[in-house]
C-alpha cells in the first residue's frame, strides 16, 4: 500500500531499533510520554515496545479524546439524547463511554435517538435532511477535530439551519501537558508530540516545553518508523546536550501550524474559563466553548442540562495512568473490574486509552516491563 | 406424489403488500409464482408443513443462520446467495455434506416483487451450485418500517460421511493454520457499498461456498483438527475460539496475512483492523504439521484456494490467547472484540 509500506519497512526498523540501542546508556532508564492517543495505538498495534531497549520506557500519555470527558458531560449528552424530537449525533468511540447513569448506547436501546457519524458535517447533512427533528452534535477532541466543527457550524449559520446545534466538548492540549508537567515528582524525560494536534496548532505550540520545562519535545507521524526515528532523535538531543522541539512529522506539520484552521476555531469559539478532565480534575482555560454569534447553535444554552459533576470512582487511578505515574496493570482494577466490555474508567473505553491498549495489546509483556532495569 | 403443477401463476403486483403474508391466495400465488418457481424439487414440491426427506448413512449436522444485511444486493453478491452460502458453510466446516436447506422469509411491506425475485433467484442459483435442495419454506409480511427490506433465516441439514471427529480437543501444539485465502473483502465490501462512508473502491464480496475445500482437507484424514468459516468477528473471533476452547494459544505471522491492497487501504482509512472484519467464503483449519503442505496443495487446487496459506502456528500458552508476531519483529495480542468495529476518531 502506497504511502503506507514506506513507513512499515521491517529493515528499516530494525536499522532504527540498532540505532535507538546504540543511543542509550546502559541501565539509566528514559521516560518517553507519547501524548496521542493515535500513538499509544501504533505502538501497541505494532509491537513497537519490543523493538526498544530496557532503557526506553514508553508512558502513555493524555492524548485519548474520548478518555478526558468527564462522566457529567457524558450524562449532559444523554440529557440531550433523551429529549424529545431531538437527535444525538456523535463520534463511534463516544457511545460506550460511561457516565454517572450509564452510556449512549444504553441510552439508545431506551429509546433515545443516537446516531453515530464520521464528520459533523455528516451531522449537519442529517439536520438538513430531517427538518422536523432537531440535530445535535456531541463535538469532542482536540484542536484536531475543532477545525471540523468550527467549519461545520460556519456551514449552519450560511444555510440558516434552525434545527442544528453542537454540544461543545473540544479540549486544548496545552493545559493538560502543563498538568502533567507540573506533577510532582514527575517521571518523564521527554515527549514525542502528538502528530494531528500538530498540523493544527503548528510544531511552534510546544516550546514552553523545553523552555519552561527543560524537557526535549519531537512531533511525530503515527508509523512505526516515524514513532522509532522521534524516539531516536530524543535521545540524539539528550546526547548533544539540546533541549528543544523537533519535527519529524515535516510531511504534515509546520512550525506555525494551519492558520485557516486556527482561524475557524477563532471565528466560531472561544477558550473558557476551566473545564473538567477525567483524571486530571479541573485545568483553567483548557476547552472552547462557542462564541456569542453562535448562541442559536450551542446546546448549552438551548437544553436545560443537569451539568453535574460525578467523581471518577474511588477505586479507578485514571489520573495517575493519564500523567506517567502508574502503569496501567499498577491500578488495583485493573483487568478486574475494569475491563474493555465493562470500563470503569475512560482509559479503559477507546482503544487509544492507555489502558485498554494496554489489556488488549500488551498485557503478555507485564512480566518483561516488572523484570526491567529499575530507575 | 401428487400430480405436477402445470398451471403457470404469475404475480401481477409489484410490491409486496400484507395481502402476501394473509396466508391467502396471494400469499400462495407469491408462494408459487417465485419461490416454488425458482427452487422447485421434489422434497419442497408438495408444499405440505413439513418435508419429507430419506437420510443417506452417516452422522448428521444441523444449523441455522439469520441473514439482515443492508443493502439487500452489494459488490460481489446479495442478501439471497449470503443466505445459502453461510449455511452450506457453517455445515461444510462441520465435515458435512450439505443436502437441504429451509428459507424463512420475513418480508417489509412495499418491498418490489423484481427485487424480490432477484433475490430469490440468486439463492436458487446458489443452492443449484451447491447441489442442495430449498426443501422448505415459510414467508411473513411486516408493516413498512419495520423490517429492512427483507431478513432470510436459512436453516441446512448434512450428513457427514466419514470418521473424522473434528474440533477444538483434537487441536495440538505443533499443528498448522492454514487459510483459504484473502480476509476481510465481504465485511468491507458491504460497508462500503452502504454508502454512508463516501469512500469508493473495486472492493468485491467474497460470498462462496466452501464446501469443496471443506471436502478436499477431509481428505487428509485424521491430520485434519478442526475448521471454521471466520465470517461475523473476523478471524480474531473465530480463532479465539478455538484457543479458548482449546486451552492453547495460537500465534499469527501478520506477514503471512492475505489482503488485498485496495481492503487494507479502506481498514487504513477507517482505522478498522481487518482480523476482526467478516468473510463469507473463506474457510480456516489447523492441521498436524506433517500434512500442512499436503493441505495447502488440496486448497490451491481449487480456484477458490488458489491463494492459500499456511498463517500460524498452535502453541502450548499463553493458555487461550492468539497472539500475533508483526510484520516489523515485535508482537501483540489479539484479542476478543468488544463492541461494533467502529472506525477510531483520529
Amino acid at each position: 500500500m502506497k504511502y503506507v509500506d514506506e513507513y512499515r519497512d521491517p529493515a528499516l526498523a530494525r536499522s532504527l531499533a540498532a540505532e535507538i540501542a546504540s543511543l542509550v546508556t546502559p541501565g539509566e532508564v528514559v521516560r518517553v510520554m507519547e501524548v496521542c492517543g493515535g500513538h499509544t495505538h501504533a505502538i501497541y498495534r505494532h509491537g513497537l515496545e519490543e523493538l526498544l531497549p530496557p532503557e526506553v520506557e514508553l508512558v502513555h500519555g493524555p492524548g485519548c479524546p474520548v478518555c478526558v470527558i468527564p462522566m457529567g458531560r457524558v450524562d449532559d449528552a444523554i440529557a440531550i439524547a433523551e429529549t424529545e424530537g431531538v437527535t444525538l449525533a456523535t463520534f463511534g468511540d463516544m457511545l460506550r463511554v460511561p457516565g454517572g447513569s450509564g452510556s449512549l448506547l444504553q441510552a439508545q436501546a431506551r429509546g433515545a435517538d443516537v446516531r453515530m457519524v464520521y464528520s459533523p458535517l455528516d451531522a449537519l447533512e442529517l439536520a438538513r435532511r430531517e427538518p422536523d427533528r432537531h440535530v445535535c452534535f456531541f463535538a469532542i477532541g482536540f484542536e484536531t477535530t475543532a477545525p471540523a466543527t468550527a467549519i461545520t457550524l460556519l456551514r449552519a449559520r450560511a444555510q440558516e439551519l434552525s434545527n442544528f446545534s453542537v454540544f461543545c466538548n473540544h479540549v486544548l492540549i496545552e493545559p493538560p501537558l502543563r498538568a502533567i508537567l507540573e506533577t510532582p515528582g514527575l517521571r518523564v524525560d521527554a515527549f514525542i508530540g502528538p502528530g494531528h494536534v500538530s498540523s493544527v496548532i503548528g510544531s511552534d505550540a510546544y516550546r514552553f516545553i523545553p523552555e519552561e520545562y527543560g524537557r526535549p519535545v519531537v512531533v511525530s507521524a503515527f508509523e512505526p518508523i516515524d514513532l522509532l526515528q522521534s524516539i531516536a532523535m530524543l535521545l540524539r538531543q539528550r546526547i548533544d546536550g539540546r533541549c528543544e522541539v523537533e519535527n519529524q512529522y515535516t510531511r504534515v506539520v509546520r512550525p506555525e501550524g494551519n492558520p485557516r484552521a486556527l482561524a475557524a476555531i477563532a471565528e466560531t469559539m472561544e477558550p473558557r474559563e476551566d473545564f473538567e478532565w477525567r483524571g486530571l480534575g479541573v485545568l483553567p482555560a483548557s476547552a472552547l466553548r462557542l462564541r456569542e454569534p453562535f448562541a442559536a447553535f450551542d446546546a448549552e444554552r438551548l437544553f436545560a442540562l443537569p451539568g453535574a459533576r460525578i467523581e471518577d470512582p474511588k477505586a479507578c487511578r485514571c489520573g495517575e495512568v493519564l500523567t506517567g505515574q502508574i502503569k496501567p496493570w499498577e491500578c488495583g482494577v485493573f483487568g478486574t473490574a475494569c475491563t474493555p466490555e465493562r470500563p470503569l474508567g475512560t482509559c479503559m473505553v477507546s482503544s487509544e486509552g492507555a489502558c485498554a491498549a494496554y489489556f488488549s495489546y500488551g498485557r503478555l509483556r507485564r512480566p518483561r516491563e516488572e523484570a526491567g532495569v529499575g530507575a | 406424489m401428487p400430480e405436477p403443477r402445470t398451471r403457470r401463476v404469475l404475480v401481477r403486483d409489484k410490491r409486496i403488500t400484507l395481502t402476501h403474508g394473509a396466508g391467502g391466495k396471494a400469499t400462495r400465488d407469491l408462494v408459487e409464482a417465485l419461490f416454488l418457481d425458482a427452487f422447485g424439487n421434489d422434497a419442497l414440491a408438495p408444499l405440505g408443513d413439513s418435508a419429507v426427506v430419506s437420510l443417506p448413512p452417516g452422522r448428521v449436522a444441523v444449523t441455522t443462520d439469520s441473514y439482515v444485511v443492508r443493502p439487500l444486493a452489494f459488490p460481489g453478491g446479495d442478501i439471497g446467495e449470503l443466505a445459502v452460502n453461510g449455511t452450506v458453510n457453517d455445515l461444510a466446516v462441520a465435515g458435512a455434506r450439505p443436502l437441504w436447506l429451509t428459507a424463512g422469509f420475513v418480508l417489509e411491506e412495499g418491498l418490489p416483487i423484481d427485487e424480490l425475485r432477484a433475490i430469490v433467484t440468486s439463492m436458487a442459483s446458489a443452492a443449484g451450485h451447491v447441489g442442495v435442495a430449498v426443501a422448505a419454506g415459510d414467508t411473513k409480511v411486516v408493516e413498512r418500517g419495520k423490517a429492512d427490506g427483507l431478513y432470510v433465516t436459512t436453516a441446512g441439514v448434512g450428513v457427514l460421511e466419514h470418521d473424522v471427529v473434528l474440533g477444538p480437543e483434537r487441536v495440538h501444539p505443533g499443528d498448522r493454520v492454514v487459510l483459504s485465502g484473502t480476509l476481510a473483502d465481504h465485511g468491507v465490501a458491504v460497508l462500503i457499498a452502504r454508502g454512508d462512508l463516501r469512500l469508493e473502491g473495486d472492493i468485491q464480496s467474497d460470498t462462496a461456498p466452501v464446501h469443496e475445500l471443506a471436502a478436499a482437507l477431509l481428505g487428509l484424514g485424521e491430520g485434519l483438527r478442526w475448521m471454521r468459516d471466520p465470517t461475523r468477528g473476523g478471524l480474531a473471533t473465530a480463532l479465539n475460539e478455538l484457543a479458548a476452547q482449546s486451552g492453547l494459544a495460537v500465534r499469527l505471522r501478520e506477514d503471512a496475512l492475505p489482503i488485498e491492497p485496495a481492503v487494507a487501504a479502506a481498514c487504513e482509512i477507517l482505522g478498522i483492523d481487518p482480523l476482526y472484519v467478516a468473510n463469507e467464503g473463506k474457510l480456516v483449519a489447523v492441521v498436524a504439521p506433517d500434512v500442512a503442505a499436503e493441505a495447502l496443495a488440496r486448497l490451491r487446487a481449487h480456484p477458490l484456494g488458489a491463494e492459500a496459506v499456511e498463517i500460524g502456528a498452535v502453541e502450548p500458552e499463553p493458555e487461550g490467547m492468539v497472539l500475533l508476531d508483526t510484520a516489523l519483529g515485535g508482537s501483540r495480542i489479539v484479542d476478543l472484540l468488544v463492541g461494533d468495529p467502529l472506525p477510531r476518531i483520529c
